[in-house]
This record gives structure tokens, sequence and C-alpha cells, in this order.
């Protein structure tokens, strides 16, 4: 399932691929944006079907309705813009007018996390993943390269209720072969372990599968978990791998207050309490930088996550 | 369009289905307990008359081959459902026993309109602001499938103190929503008193003009009036590519002495004796 390339794309070029192709399959789909085509990738799209693109200028609570009324025409809708307008200033549109009635709305949001660099804090959603989750009915994807960002999307295309999808702006290294990668809509352990769980999603995935290998050379086996799906969450493989391990470490680039560490955590709680260790941004706001180095001043990379299950494993003995 | 002259019959037909749907109104209201009797009897008139005059609409909607063809209604001040409720039964789009469920645990009859529980109700709205930007979507799909259907949507003249209502206004015009039509229910009053004394409006008619909007000025209670404007709104529409916006001149609470042009009848309920008072005056 792992590639063995050594290469990085770029999600937001792959997803206003997949647009286009979607848009040649399907005459019902239809894009919005809000005055960032460009960034979104979404001009793809309106470049070959101009008359199913509708930007709506800076006015990004307008997109959503405006995606919500078209789908009630039998149209999917894709509406994209940074994941902190979509989810953040458009929640209550998002809420009440998509995701209520259930229309057939696909929000994909780029630029979430503290990756988005340089623009700093204002431009980094951190909370998307929190905002989206607590709303009935809405499905939440943060997926890990960009071959399980395409399956996502066409998983979307044909699912028929809200989802939220995100982005991010820089390349991702590739992880899955693109030729024998099979999209499941769950949880899925990419490599086996028995002393410790580390699960994550979105651009941390290839930290934790980097801090397998440091955690190896001190004899420690950590299992690694892909967890693009975050809503309805795959209990089942998270509980089993708990079970197991009895150690589990979770790693996003979100706020560690409602993402994925707040999913595992109710999970785990819920069905199998063990020890837990949240890694995300600690209840902070981001700030400028380059992406790398924003990624290891909020404690993101393999470095942080080998030190944390070593903590736990610690704790455990 | 032709103008055309309402009949002196069909005026009073549509006089006597005013009344009866105001009564309805506050019998729901009433039997709820709770409620927004002020704003839905302002826009009962437009309602009544865009039903059963203008609007091409299915109430044997799972039925009818032309339904896809319907013409669409957004009621995007929500609050105003009881009006809206009342008006979809006395078109026959559910049993009028119906009525009376309004609010209640179980019921269809949501306190803000909900979609999927109700035939007729196109959206789910309730939260202020949302209905245009809705509606332009609507229009936008109409229109990429060569439909002919219009979309009515009705807005408070409160709620155009949000500030994506005019993100909508300005998208409308931007792509020539010409089969878009906005009643803006202009009763001057929201909860906490007089539009102009919490945050002005005032010249409504200008602000949507400056958008780029057809607009048309008028009595929201005179059934002529109403029936013109929106024949007149789909003519200049379909000359002009514009929307159209009109500004319908109302009294909340239309109907019942003590409500009316009171703002703290905007999200009461009757009691007994109030409700007996109010349906002694609505029964010409």
């Amino acid at each position: 399932m792992l590639s063995n390339k050594q290469i990085a794309k770029s999600p937001r070029a792959t997803y206003g691929q997949i647009l286009v192709e979607l848009g040649k399959e399907n005459p019902n789909i239809v894009v919005i944006d809000a005055d960032l085509s460009c960034s979104t990738q979404t001009k793809q799209f309106a470049d070959v079907f101009p008359e199913r693109f509708f930007n709506v200028g800076v006015a990004e609570q307008d997109a959503i309705c405006t995606a919500a009324g078209l789908s009630t025409c039998g149209k999917i809708a894709f509406v994209s813009t940074f994941a902190m307008f979509a989810t953040g200033r458009a929640w209550d549109q998002v809420r009440n007018t998509v995701c209520y009635p259930k229309f057939n709305v696909k929000i994909v949001a780029t630029h979430g996390g503290v990756t988005v660099g340089e623009d700093g804090a204002s431009h980094q959603a951190l909370e998307d993943v929190s905002l989206m989750r607590s709303i009935p009915n809405m499905m939440v994807f943060v997926p890990s390269d960009c071959t399980e960002l395409k399956a996502i999307l066409k998983f979307s295309a044909e699912y028929h209720g809200p989802v939220y999808i995100r982005v991010p702006r820089s390349s991702m290294p590739e992880i899955f072969d693109e030729n024998n990668y099979k999209f499941e809509n769950k949880a899925k352990i990419i490599s086996e372990g028995t002393d410790i769980t580390l699960i994550s999603n979105g651009e941390t995935l290839i930290e934790a599968i980097k801090a397998k290998e440091m955690l190896s050379e001190k004899n420690i086996s950590a299992e690694v978990i892909n967890c693009p799906v975050i809503k309805p969450l795959d209990n089942k493989t998270i509980i089993q791998s708990a079970k197991k391990t009895k150690k589990v470490v979770t790693i996003e680039n979100h706020s560690i207050i409602g993402g994925l560490g707040s999913a595992i955590s109710e999970c785990l709680s819920e069905n199998y309490p063990v020890l837990l260790k949240r890694i995300g941004t600690n209840d902070v706001f981001g700030q400028s930088g380059e992406a790398s180095e924003l990624m290891v001043k909020y404690g993101l990379t393999a470095i942080t996550i080998f030190e944390k299950s070593i903590e736990l494993m610690g704790n455990n003995s | 369009m032709t103008q055309q002259n309402l009949s002196e019959k069909d005026l009073k037909d549509l006089q006597i289905k005013s009344q009866e749907v105001r009564r309805n109104v506050l019998k729901m209201i009433h039997n709820a307990a709770s409620g927004h009797p002020g704003g839905a009897l302002s826009c009962t008139d437009i309602l009544v008359n865009l039903y059963f005059k203008s609007m091409n609409h299915y109430s044997d909607w799972d039925k009818d081959s032309q339904w896809q063809n319907r013409d669409r209604f957004v009621l995007s001040k929500g609050h105003a459902s009881a009006a809206l409720y009342a008006v979809l039964a006395e078109c026959g789009y559910f049993d009028k026993k119906e009525l009376l469920t309004f609010r209640k645990f179980g019921s269809k009859l949501q306190g803000h309109p909900s979609f999927g529980l109700l035939p007729g109700v196109e959206v789910s709205t309730g939260s202020l602001g949302q209905g245009l930007s809705i509606s332009c979507g609507i229009s936008l799909g109409l229109k990429l499938d060569k439909k002919q259907s219009r979309v009515y949507v009705l807005l408070g003249d409160g709620e155009t103190q949000e500030g994506s209502v005019w993100e909508a206004a300005m998208n409308a015009a931007h792509h020539q929503l010409n089969n878009l039509i906005a009643f803006v229910d202009r009763n001057n009053l929201q909860i906490d008193g007089c539009t102009e004394n919490i945050k002005s409006l005032n010249s409504v008619k200008e602000k949507w003009q400056s958008f780029g909007w057809n607009v048309i000025e008028i009595d929201g209670h005179n059934h002529q009036e109403i029936f013109d404007a929106t024949q007149k709104s789909i003519a200049l529409s379909n000359n002009n590519q514009k929307p159209s916006a009109i500004i319908a001149n109302t009294i909340k609470g239309k109907g019942v002495s003590y409500m009316e042009n009171n703002h703290n009848w905007h999200g009461k309920a009757l009691n007994d004796n109030e409700l007996k008072i109010a349906l002694e005056e609505l029964k010409g």
C-alpha cells in the first residue's frame, strides 16, 4: 500500500485536477469559490467549465449558502475557500443551511494548519476540524497525501450529503502507492506494532511514520494508524489497536482541542481507556514563518512524537 | 407582460384567504404558547398573493409531473413560519388539522421552517440573513438547467441588518439573476423596537437600487399592488436582466388592533382572551 517514491505533490493542484475530472464525468458538478480560485485551484475547473463555476467574491457566507441553493436543484456543489473562513466565518451557514437540511454540499477548504506559514495566525485554521466535527450530518476528512485526497474527493462526489475536506497549502510527500491504494472510508493500520499506537492524518502522518523508525531503534514497536476519516470515526480499528498496545499518541496539524486527538480520546475513554497523549497546537495561535519551522515550533514533527512516546512508555513501567 | 386588474371577486377572495390565514396563524401561536405573530401578520398578504396569484406551484407535489418546474419560495425571515404553514395548508399541501401541531414535539411544523419534513418547505431557514444567498444558488441552478421557474424570497426589514444579505444582493445583480424576486417586509419594527432607532435602514429603496436591482415600492397589504408589482418585476427583469426587489410597506401585527405597530408582539403568544378579541376582529 505504501509508496516507495520520494516525491511530494501539491494537494491543491490535485484538487483542481480532480474537479476537472469529476466535472467531465458528471454535468451536475458545480464549483463555488470566494475570490481564492487561484489559491484553492478551483480555477482549473473554472477554465474548463466556466458556466458551472461561480465566483461570489470575498463573501464566504454567501458562498456556502449559494452552494446550498444550487444543491437543491440536484447539483453536487463543491465550495472552496481557506479553511479559516469556510469553517469560521461561515459556520452558521454550514450548520443551518447545509448540514441541518443535509444538502449535497462539499466544502473543500485549503490552508488548514500551521503549515499555511508566512500569512500567520489569522489565516492558519487550527480549529476547523473541531468546528466541522461538532455539526450533525457532517462528514470530516483530513487526507494524508494526494492519492488519498483524490480518493476522498471521488467518494464525496458519489456520497449524498455534506462533507468537509481539509486540504493543506504545502506539498505533501507521497505516502500511498497510487496503483495500490483503496479508500475504505475508515482508519487503517499502515504499519503494525505492539508497544504503542501512533494515530495521525494529514501532513503529520509522515512524521508518525518517521517516529516509528526512531522508536524502533529504542526497541519500541509502534503501530501507525492513518485516520483520514475523523467523522464518522472508525472506533473498531482504534479500539482494537489500543487493546493491543495499551498506549496511544495522536498527532495532528490542528489544535489538541476538538480535532483528531479529541475524537480518539472520546472513543477510547468510553470504550477502552488507555494512556493517551495528544500532540497538536496546544491551545495557542500560530504565527508567521516557514511551514517547516512552524512544524518544529509547535511540536508537530517526529522528534516530539518520539519524545512523547518514550514518556508514555515510561509512565507504564 | 400586460398589467392585469384583478377582478372584484379575485380581490375579495384574496382578502378572505388572508383573513383565514391570519386567524390560523393566531390559533397556531396561541395553541403553541409561543411564536412570532407580528411579523407573520405583516407578511400574510404577500404570501397569500404569491401562492394564489403569481407563483406556479403544485400542492399535489408528489404526483404532479410539473413539480420540477415549480417556482420556488424561500422564507428568509423564518420566524414568520406560522404564516407560511397556514398558507401552504390553505393551498392544500397538507391537512389543516396539522396546523395545531405547530411548535409541538414531533411536529413537521417546526418553530422555524425545516427542510424535508413538510411539502412546500424548500430549504431550512431561521438563522437570519441566509435566505437571499440560498435563493441566488437556486436561481443559478434553475438557469443552468434552463428552467423558466422563478425564485421568490421574503426578507424581513430588520433582517437586512445582517451583512450577508448584502453579499447576496451584490451577487444576484452581478450574476444577472433575473429569475429572482425579493420581497422586503418593511414593517419598520424588530424585536427591540423601531428599525430606525436600533440601526437605521434609512432609504431601503435606494439601497437595493444602488446594488443593481429593480425596485418597486408598494403597500404590502394591497392585493392589487402586490400582484401588479410582481408582474411588473417579472417584466422588468426579463427586459433588463436585473433581479427585482419589492419593498412592501406593511404593518407589524396587521389586522389585530392591539398588535398593530407594536414591537412587543414580535415574538409573544396570545392568551385565551387576546385570541378571542383577535379572532373577532379578523372575522370580516
